[in-house]
């Protein structure tokens, strides 16, 4: 038995010592009897009539049936940590419907739009059917890099100093205080200060790519920030002492022995901070505008993009909607594909820029 | 090459802490001073002072005179990464390069500091070094490997060539075998005889039969009391420190009543 033995002061258990030891368990396939029965019973439950949402409850309710049979046969500890599994895994489940929701949403109305002519034409002189997301495909692509070439350095920098030279300065304190209130700004904010910082220059109803990259690097810096930070605490201070002792100047020492090592997890981390701007579009509409035509020149006039196409998409489809609609959805899948790319990316960078001999 | 030091009234501070207390000692050339004592006595602390790898830590500073061969390291013209140059160290735990390979951890030293050298010179440091080490025989079929690869005894024999690949005039080890087993200890032990001959080697130990073994001169260092600075309590030629000592401190400690 699991119950715990207390035997009284000086004397000892009647219970031999291999009855102490043993407890009482569950056939080693319950937990997968219990679930294939909750199964059955969802699905029972739906072909008699039940609503899905109703039977994926009552197969819940089924699987507490778990916890109970263990109690019976296991006791107390096992039960409870038989109810905590079951309590966990359903989270986990929960969890994934709103992620299979979308990615089901998106996919099944995007895939269908994808086309050699969606990606290859802008929708300039398109009314109706056809056109394609071209141009905000390339305006995303280049405010995005051009705010990530404005963030990184930034975003990099700012993390060498916090770790290697203001290290719990006043300095270091604020400037970290300064980050962290940075990464709450709304993205509505930061679009609404580049458009005043760009209307300072040229004047109101100012329409540029760039603005967006400055709008979106004010988003993306804190985050760069604070996961290059972490990176760069995570390399251990022997290798920095190693590097000094060898002679070597504590520059070097930062570029060729801090950055390499922890050169895995600042490509992780930027690509994270990009995937967290690029489907940003309330600071884009304000300052990037939108347009038809494809435009390259991030320095002059309005710039479509993936988000603000798929937004204005939905908001103004015209006559008939129903064309416009499918493209959003397009749009919505190519934003998804791009950020599951740029994922895969950084993993690879992880995997061959990691120190050799920790793969 | 080898050169004696000689240190006069040091004293070692962590911000407003003073953490070794008036420390006078003479280290001569081409031998193995040892430095024994309880922990957080300050030997390490001391050590690192030698070649200013004590100011790395923020706030860290000294008072006194450290002299290399009549040159006061903590001159005002001094440069302490030309300090380091010449004053190499060994870590506790050996600390190689985890992005390099074995051949690139040996010449560090030169690569970390972008020196231009011919492909056949950097070959002919990393085997000389390698082989001063005592580990040629071991890796010469793997350079390629990385660093991190090796067991934790060729690990620090690693960094010990790494060390002495830049050509230091002094080597200062901090513990160098607390982290590994009986036979790459004596190994390193060895190696610290055979090092002996061109270089000026202090090392730190816990370990009293060690420092028995290998060093010429011992140094003990204790604390005079809680929360006080370490200071250094007795020095000598170790036969006599371990036969003869003159503080009663220091025969408790080496008879093992304390610390």
């Amino acid at each position: 038995m699991s119950t715990v033995v207390t035997p009284e002061p000086g004397t000892r258990p009647e219970t031999s010592l291999a009855d102490q030891l043993r407890g009482r368990s569950l056939p080693a396939g319950a937990a997968r009897v219990v679930v294939g029965v909750a199964l059955a019973t969802a699905v029972l439950a739906y072909v008699v009539g039940a609503s899905p949402v109703q039977a994926v409850l009552l197969a819940w309710v089924v699987t507490l049936a778990l916890p109970v049979w263990s109690y019976a046969v296991e006791g107390r500890r096992k039960a409870v940590d038989r109810l905590v599994t079951v309590l966990v895994s359903s989270a986990f489940v929960l969890a994934l419907f709103p992620l299979a929701s979308i990615l089901w949403t998106v996919i099944s109305k995007g895939a269908p739009v994808l086309s050699a002519e969606f990606f290859t034409y802008s929708m300039r002189n398109v009314v109706g059917e056809g056109g394609g997301i071209y141009h905000a495909l390339i305006g995303t692509l280049l405010i995005t890099g051009a705010a990530t070439v404005i963030s990184v350095p930034i975003g990099l920098l700012t993390a060498i100093y916090l770790v290697e030279y203001g290290a719990g300065g006043r300095m270091a304190r604020w400037i970290r205080f300064l980050v962290d209130v940075m990464t709450g700004i709304p993205s509505i904010v930061a679009g609404l200060f580049a458009y005043a910082l760009f209307v300072l220059f040229f004047g109101e109803g100012v329409r540029m790519g760039i603005g967006g990259s400055v709008a979106l690097s004010v988003l993306m810096v804190p985050v760069v920030v604070r996961s290059c930070e972490e990176m760069l605490k995570l390399v251990p201070n022997e290798l920095r002492e190693a590097s000094y002792a060898l002679g070597v100047p504590k520059w070097r020492t930062i570029t060729k022995v801090v950055l390499p090592t922890s050169l895995a997890g600042i490509v992780t981390g930027i690509t994270l901070a990009i995937a967290r701007v690029i489907g940003e579009t309330a600071p884009l509409l304000i300052i990037a505008g939108m347009t038809d035509s494809v435009n390259f020149n991030l320095f002059d006039g309005r710039m479509a993009t993936l988000p603000v196409f798929a937004y204005t998409s939905i908001r103004n489809p015209g006559v008939p909607p129903e064309f416009a609609l499918e493209r959003a959805w397009g749009a919505a899948l190519v934003l998804l594909i791009i950020v599951m790319l740029l994922n895969l990316a950084a993993r690879l960078v992880s995997y061959f820029f990691s120190p050799k001999g920790e793969r | 090459m080898a050169k004696s030091i000689d240190v006069s009234d040091l004293n070692i501070y962590y911000g407003d802490f003073l953490a070794v207390e008036d420390v006078t000692i003479d280290i001569p050339a081409r031998s193995v001073t040892a430095f024994i004592g309880p922990s957080g006595c300050g030997k390490s602390t001391f050590l690192r002072s030698l070649n200013r790898m004590h100011e790395v830590i923020p706030n860290a500073r000294v008072e006194g005179k450290v002299l290399i061969d009549g040159q006061d390291l903590y001159g005002d013209e001094m440069d302490p990464v030309n300090v380091r140059r010449t004053i190499g160290m060994v870590f506790q735990r050996p600390n190689p390069f985890p992005t390099m390979s074995i051949y690139d951890n040996v010449i560090a030293g030169q690569k970390l500091n972008s020196k231009r050298m011919k492909k056949a010179d950097s070959d002919a440091i990393v085997e000389r070094s390698l082989r001063r080490a005592g580990l040629w025989a071991e890796v010469k079929d793997r350079l390629n490997r990385p660093g991190s690869s090796l067991s934790g005894g060729q690990q620090q024999r690693l960094c010990i060539a790494r060390a002495i690949s830049v050509e230091p005039e002094v080597l200062l080890m901090d513990e160098p075998c607390s982290a590994l087993d009986p036979i790459s200890t004596s190994a390193i032990e060895d190696l610290i005889h055979e090092l002996k001959s061109e270089y000026t080697i202090v090392i730190v130990t816990h370990n009293m039969q060690q420092a028995a073994r290998v060093s010429d001169d011992t140094a003990f260092f204790n604390l005079s009391g809680v929360g006080k600075p370490g200071r250094l309590v007795e020095t000598g030629r170790t036969e006599k420190i371990f036969s003869n000592p003159e503080d009663p401190a220091t025969e408790a400690y080496i008879q093992g009543r304390f610390g």
